[in-house]
């Protein structure tokens, strides 16, 4: 334990390993006592066979988080999101029931038997392939993180808006994508030497196309066909969908049917009208794909409430565009000072990583916040600092600090700080 | 067989392949060669880490989506702007507004305020090619009814906005030829991080 964390420690509330053991026998951690159950009041469960082993999981009925819908467009209800219960899930990946969506006209239903993949253009052979085909190719699996290039909009706005770690944040997931590395497909077709660049497009309604430089699209971009084990869900892009790691999520276009090899973007809608992002000067970044180094702590996050004085985990999610998280550091003073948090589960590259610190909370009001840093040396920055270059009005990648501000009655809230 | 029982055994046969396999690699370079290779393999069969089936099939009579600002994938068709203005009233005023400037769904107007405090993001004032309104409309428009308009009623669909931008002119008429032609105001405003 360093200097700088028995300082913290003692005065934020913020626990090392060691200082939450000496705690804990100092008695500031408070006891636990077993319930008093006696034996002749042992519940149903215990006394009475349960129900029996069934083809297709559900879940306790004591368990209901559920993702939270928002259709934005009023003109265009299936244009719309829905957001991951960050705050009730742990670990770092998403139940695929729980996957945050973004559709641009809905989820269509497509029969994988006559769903197929085509590349061409500038290729030596236009080639295609059944679902059936790229099941018999190479897989990988890989535990990514994906985030929506507007996720965290909401702490762009002028004032703070008290909601949730879902509503604020919850257009991220992580989940382990298994494909065939989309480097093969592109070779079997031969890629001119001319070629720069790939456009992809979904077999949706919006047919949903975006350009990927090939040097990107050669890396580790796969074409995904299964989600945490099972075949892609429908609203994931069933039966096939581009992953591309670490970039906004709508590069990753969902229900893919076309690959064209090109020498320039297309400049399509997406890549143009819309994810660019617009500076002060009246400029806009475009093909801005990688997602920046960021961290949310989701408990204790907005709306909760701490019901007792006493020792708590904060516990959050990292996670970075640009590699691997390298460490985290957690504030429980505003900012004023840091302690690094214990990093636990996942952590590769481009992956959601879980951090976790013990708190002691003494009844004061405090800020809580994480600051993550990433394997290439990005700092994840201050909301000031991450709101500097763009335009007042909006843009998309926001990746500030989140605070958390928590008052004397326990109750937590966003704040700007 | 030898596969049945000894690991250590088991590991040398692995290592033996892995090494014959990498040389192949080294000899050959390309997975797609190694496809062939492959497929050319009988009998005792080959393993390695990329190997791969090669079961894509020759197509040709693709229907290219793709338009693009240099003109590929434009249709054959044409459009006026006052065709464009009939198909607009029909079949796009009911989510866009008459004049094309419903909030949140704006076409028309915002020149001039990008660097300002309220941007508004339209056709005229933010998007760098006029190509992107034909594949745009042509793939995602009429919401809800995508893909129902011909290529000549996207083509005057085409030229009625830039019409109401103030990019063409009234008697202007729109086909594969003159779109990628039309210069938008803000081409230059865009900076590109990947090239």
């Amino acid at each position: 334990m360093t200097d700088r964390d028995k300082q913290s420690s003692t005065q934020s509330g913020l626990l090392g390993r060691r200082a939450l053991l000496r705690a804990s026998t100092l008695g500031i951690a408070g006891g636990f006592l077993l319930p008093t159950q006696a034996a002749e009041t042992l519940p149903l469960w215990s006394t009475h066979s349960g129900s029996a082993q069934s083809e297709y999981g559900g879940r306790s009925a004591f368990v209901s988080d559920r993702r939270q819908t928002n259709f934005g467009n009023p003109f265009g209800p299936q244009a719309g999101v829905s957001y991951t219960p960050l705050a009730t899930l742990n670990g770092t990946i998403t139940p695929n029931s729980l996957h945050f969506e973004r559709h641009h006209s809905g989820i269509p239903a497509i029969d994988p038997n006559v769903h197929s993949l085509t590349i061409y253009g500038d290729v030596k052979r236009a080639l295609r392939f059944s679902v059936d085909d790229l099941r018999a190719y190479p897989l990988e699996s890989h535990c990514y993180f994906l985030e929506c290039s507007g996720n965290s909009f909401l702490n762009t706005l002028a004032s703070a808006q008290d909601l949730s770690v879902q509503a604020i944040h919850g257009l991220l997931s992580g989940a382990e994508w298994t494909g065939v590395p989309l480097r093969y497909l592109l070779d079997e077709a031969g890629v001119d030497s001319s070629a720069r660049w790939i456009v992809a497009e979904g077999a949706d309604a919006s047919g949903h196309s975006r350009s990927l430089p090939i040097d990107m699209a050669r890396d580790k971009v796969m074409v995904a066909l299964y989600q945490n084990g099972e075949v892609l869900r429908p609203a994931q892009g069933y039966p096939m969908r581009l992953f591309v790691p670490g970039s906004e999520g709508n590069v990753s276009v969902k229900w893919l049917h076309k690959i064209k090899v090109q020498q320039t973007p297309a400049y399509s809608r997406e890549e143009t009208s819309k994810y660019t992002d617009l500076l002060k000067n009246g400029k806009a970044e475009m093909f801005s794909f990688a997602m920046q180094v960021k961290s949310v702590i989701t408990s204790p996050s907005g709306t909760m409430s701490l019901k007792r004085r006493g020792v708590y985990e904060i516990s959050g999610l990292a996670w970075s565009g640009a590699g691997s998280i390298r460490g985290v550091e957690v504030s429980a003073d505003g900012g004023q000072s840091w302690v690094a948090a214990t990093m636990q589960s996942s952590g590769g590259d481009r992956a959601l990583t879980r951090f976790r610190i013990p708190w002691h909370w003494q009844g004061h009001s405090a800020v809580l916040q994480s600051r993550a840093t990433d394997s290439a040396g990005n700092i994840q920055p201050s909301r000031t600092l991450a709101l500097e270059k763009y335009s007042a009005a909006g843009f998309y990648h926001y990746n500030g600090i989140q605070s958390w501000a928590v008052d004397s009655q326990g109750q937590v809230k966003n704040v700007f700080v | 067989m030898f596969l049945c029982s000894c690991p250590r055994r088991l590991a040398r046969v692995y290592n033996v392949i892995i090494v014959a396999t990498a040389t192949l690699a080294l000899l050959s370079l390309s997975p797609l060669a190694l496809s062939q290779q492959h497929n050319a393999a009988r009998g005792n069969g080959q393993l390695g880490h990329h190997l791969q089936p090669g079961l894509g099939r020759t197509v040709d009579n693709i229907a290219d989506s793709i338009v693009s600002p240099d003109g590929s994938a434009l249709p054959v068709g044409s459009g006026s702007v006052a065709a464009g203005k009939v198909i607009y009233a029909a079949r796009c005023s009911a989510c866009h507004g008459s004049n094309a400037r419903q909030k949140g769904n704006a076409l028309v107007g915002g020149v001039g305020t990008l660097a300002t405090d309220k941007p508004v993001k339209s056709i005229g004032s933010f998007w760098p090619y006029a190509t992107t309104l034909f594949d745009y409309i042509a793939r995602a428009m009429p919401y809800g009814q995508e893909k129902s308009l011909t290529a000549s009623e996207v083509y005057a669909l085409t030229a009625y906005l830039l019409h109401l931008n103030k990019i063409v002119d009234v008697e202007a008429v729109i086909d594969r030829e003159r779109l990628p032609l039309i210069i938008m105001p803000n081409r230059h405003g865009f900076i590109e991080l990947h090239h």
